[in-house]
């Protein structure tokens, strides 16, 4: 097995860059899985979207997964071809709040109602990053960016409360810091048969650093803003899912898990059986003068 | 003398039944042995609306829906007042005297099919009395429909057993009508015996065929005229084991969605028509750089925008070949017959996988409509190629060689990066100025393997030839045979393979004083191809959302010599 090592490769990200620790965690979620499943690592894909997460794919360190970084906004389709036609594999996808709530919105949806059987890794940074800091979809109303001088008129995108009202069938929401409780959560993820979204607060350093706000700080008396949802929190009840997100504060944790969902992969094995098998010569022959 | 093709014309407005029965007509005439092609032009809408259909049959191949019409039928008196000054001379027009209020006159007949019809005991037959008079008036003998019509209710469990007797009775009360008056054109020779099978079908299905042929394993599209049937036919016919038909959200969903599926290590394909097409542009330039294998089929409609969805053009040639942004230049392979559909088809997955990248299969409305005999294709001797697939472990690189490399399957060894940014031999992003030559050229000399296709070459020591492509090859090619009976000098070249051409016919093609190409659209799209290759080509163009006529072809072409 080979460890990667690419010298030409020069992309960095920003010293304290949340990405970091969700990579850690991302790689620690995929060595678990490969050991607690006796699945080869070579039956792990990622696919990544444009932006600074983007560049995951490239940083991995240790035994190498595949890896498909494509279009900006296209991750959740690309992700589709790959484990429609290939159930037997592990498909990540990992983007960025700008890649996967604002150009690539309209593929959650439709994926959702599939129950496309994919891991989702959300690093929500509530700006682009690459870009150099202009306003994304999670940014508050009133943010100054450099794309919203006098402020930005849009209300800031609940990204939680859109997962579950489009019906996604694993939702979590993680904190890049926490790498433990993190790794843990797309670990959960990964083995959940569904369609699963782990939606991480990973803050940007340059342009937009929330380390204070999430994380809190005793000294100036500033709460934390991230909480980690009460343990007596059942995820499989929904009406409890929408308590918790409606609950000031970002929730850290899973928020709802479907119990018993078909998966697009299973929904579609009945389709095979309801139709008949073909092949050529009678497909030719039904058009026989 | 006698004939040897005729065409009828049937209009009114959609949703009235009537192209079932011209299709019907065609295939009940292959049948026995004759030729059909059939061209329908419709609005963009279910019910209503001026729609035709007509149907050329013929004692040998029908390269063109024929100029002329010999007989028409009329279905509304909107359908008469338009039609009537395309029937020839001594032409018929055929309607319901029950129905329409129109004058008859030794061309104009009415006949009480909806009376007559019931008079049968099935309420239903007054199309089967149309055909009835149709065939004595074209001198098609009646058993030929007679025959058609114990094959098609012959089911006497599905169909009780009184419809085949019924049915005839009613093919007979029509023609026995025409034949009370006293008109017919000539009689048509009988059909030559032909030792091909022949299969009746349209571009569309061909295409699914091809593709079905060419061992697809996956398929996802989205509804868009004139290239649903083929999803249709996928969803049909594709829901197997190990591989996946679905109909997606988007034309991006589908062409992101086969692009993953190929990297994959699945055989992929999804159609589409110009706006889809748009929306795949992003798509087909990620498949051309990180070299994925896919076949995109343009079913052309008229353009721009939502342009003409239910009228034929070609004028998607340059986009296909150039859809995305930067250095791209996508292989195009542009069917000319409904035979060339299957072929084209098959050879488009060779193609995609010979080369690793997309390939456009630029078909279009007119042959996805069109319904057409061709020779029974035989399976033993289809050649279709298998991915080559890296098998060894070994610090294996992906865009390492400046070759064809066999490409690394997610699940076996050789992991990479598929990526749509310039990129190093591990798929890795890179700016390096030399890394983008490098992979820039290594792109590029891929097509090199795709320049020795197949080409038609006739008349080769003439200075001057007649070059079109796609579905304007059946027209030129009977208005070349016209020519050629006036003992004009001109030559005849052609090919599916749009780009690359084939290198053997770019060279001859230079060596032209005039290649003339009739082609579907304003701006000469081929011709302009042609001469930024070196080529002296002059474009022949109609962009009114129909064929050409090959009386038009021919005047046109003698103006240029």
């Amino acid at each position: 097995m080979s460890e990667k090592k690419n010298p030409e490769y020069d992309f960095k990200w920003c010293p304290g860059c949340g990405d970091f620790g969700v990579k850690k965690a991302l790689e620690a979620a995929i060595k678990k899985k490969t050991i607690e499943t006796e699945e080869p690592i070579l039956n792990n894909v990622i696919v990544a979207g444009i932006g600074c997460s983007g560049n995951m794919v490239h940083l991995l360190e240790g035994e190498q997964p595949y890896g498909f970084h494509g279009l900006h906004g296209r991750t959740l389709p690309v992700a589709m071809g790959l484990k429609s036609s290939r159930p037997e594999l592990n498909v990540t996808v990992v983007a960025g709040d700008g890649d996967f709530l604002s150009i690539g919105a309209e593929h959650i949806a439709p994926q959702a109602k599939r129950n496309l059987d994919v891991c989702v890794v959300i690093m929500d940074n509530a700006v682009y990053g690459l870009t150099k800091g202009q306003s994304s979809p999670t940014s508050a109303e009133g943010m100054i960016t450099s794309s919203t001088p006098y402020g930005k008129t849009e209300v800031g995108f609940d990204p939680l409360a859109h997962y579950l009202s489009l019906g996604v069938s694993f939702v979590a929401s993680g904190l890049s810091s926490k790498i433990k409780d993190l790794s843990e959560l797309i670990y959960q993820g990964m083995i959940h048969p569904g369609f699963s979204i782990v939606h991480v607060q990973s803050p940007c350093t340059e342009y937009n650093n929330t380390y204070e706000i999430l994380k809190g700080n005793i000294k100036k008396g500033i709460e934390p803003l991230a909480k980690p949802i009460d343990v007596s929190h059942n995820p499989n009840d929904l009406k409890q899912a929408i308590e918790v997100i409606s609950t000031p504060g970002i929730p850290l944790g899973i928020i709802y898990q479907s119990k018993d969902e078909p998966t697009l992969a299973q929904k579609y094995e009945n389709l095979i059986n309801k139709s008949k098998q073909k092949d050529f010569e009678t497909l030719l022959n039904s058009y026989s003068i | 003398m006698k004939n040897t093709d005729f065409v009828v014309r049937f209009a009114g407005e959609g949703g009235q039944g009537f192209l079932s029965a011209a299709i019907g007509f065609a295939s009940a005439n292959t049948k026995a042995g004759y030729h059909a092609q059939t061209f329908a032009t419709f609005p963009s809408q279910i019910t209503g609306g001026p729609t035709w259909m007509q149907t050329r049959i013929s004692i040998n191949p029908v390269l063109s829906r024929g100029d002329e019409v010999d007989v028409l039928v009329v279905f509304n008196e909107y359908a008469y007042e338009a039609h009537k000054n395309e029937v020839k001379e001594n032409g018929f027009i055929l309607y319901d005297s029950d129905q329409l209020n129109i004058e008859d006159s030794n061309k104009v007949l009415g006949i009480a099919f909806e009376k007559l019809g019931k008079t049968t005991g099935n309420s239903r037959a007054a199309n089967m009395v149309m055909m009835g008079a149709l065939a004595e008036l074209v001198g098609v003998n009646l058993s030929v429909l007679e025959d058609f019509v114990k094959e098609r209710w012959g089911n006497v469990e599905r169909y009780g057993e009184h419809i085949v007797p019924q049915n005839i009775q009613a093919l007979k009360l029509g023609s026995k009508e025409v034949q009370e008056r006293g008109l017919k054109l000539s009689e048509i020779e009988s059909p030559k015996k032909s030792d091909t099978q022949q299969i009746f079908l349209n571009g569309n299905d061909a295409i699914s065929l091809g593709a079905y042929a060419a061992g697809i394993e996956y398929y996802v599209g989205y509804p868009i005229s004139p290239a649903t049937t083929i999803l249709v036919w996928m969803e049909k016919n594709l829901v197997e084991k190990n591989k996946f038909v679905y109909q997606v959200s988007s034309e991006i969903e589908a062409i992101t969605a086969i692009i993953g599926a190929s990297y994959g290590g699945k055989k992929s394909m999804t159609a589409t028509a110009g706006p889809g097409f748009s929306l795949m542009s992003e798509g087909l330039g990620l498949a051309w750089m990180a070299e994925i294998p896919i076949v995109v089929v343009d079913v052309q409609r008229g353009g721009p925008a939502t342009g003409l969805p239910t009228k034929t053009e070609q004028s998607d040639l340059l986009s296909s070949i150039n859809p995305a942004h930067g250095d791209v230049s996508l292989p195009v392979i542009a069917p000319g017959t409904v035979e060339e559909c299957f072929y084209g088809t098959i050879e488009a997955f060779n193609w995609a996988e010979k080369y690793q990248g997309p390939v456009i299969l630029l078909s279009e409305h007119g042959l996805a409509e069109r319904q057409q005999n061709i020779p029974k294709p035989n399976i033993s001797k289809l050649n279709v190629e298998k991915r080559l697939i890296n098998k060894s472990s070994e610090n294996y690189h992906r865009y390492e060689s400046g070759n064809i490399s066999p490409m690394p399957i997610p699940g076996l060894p050789g992991p990479y990066v598929a990526n749509a940014s310039e990129h190093d031999k591990m798929g890795d992003t890179t700016h390096l100025p030399e890394r983008h030559v490098e992979m820039t050229e290594r792109r590029f000399k891929k097509l090199d393997i795709l320049k020795n296709s197949n080409y038609e070459y006739i008349n080769a020591e003439s200075k001057i030839l007649l070059m079109p492509w796609g579905g304007s090859k059946g027209p030129s090619l009977e208005a070349y045979e016209k020519l050629q009976e006036q003992n004009i000098d001109i030559g005849w070249a052609y090919t599916m393979f749009l780009n690359p051409l084939p290198e053997k016919l770019l060279i001859e093609l230079r060596s032209k004083n005039l290649v003339i190409v009739p082609e579907l659209n304003y701006l000469g799209q081929f011709s302009s191809l042609l001469r930024s290759q070196n080529v002296n080509a002059q474009s022949i163009t109609q962009y009114t959302g129909l064929p050409f006529k090959v009386e038009y072809l021919v005047n046109k072409i003698t103006e240029l010599l």
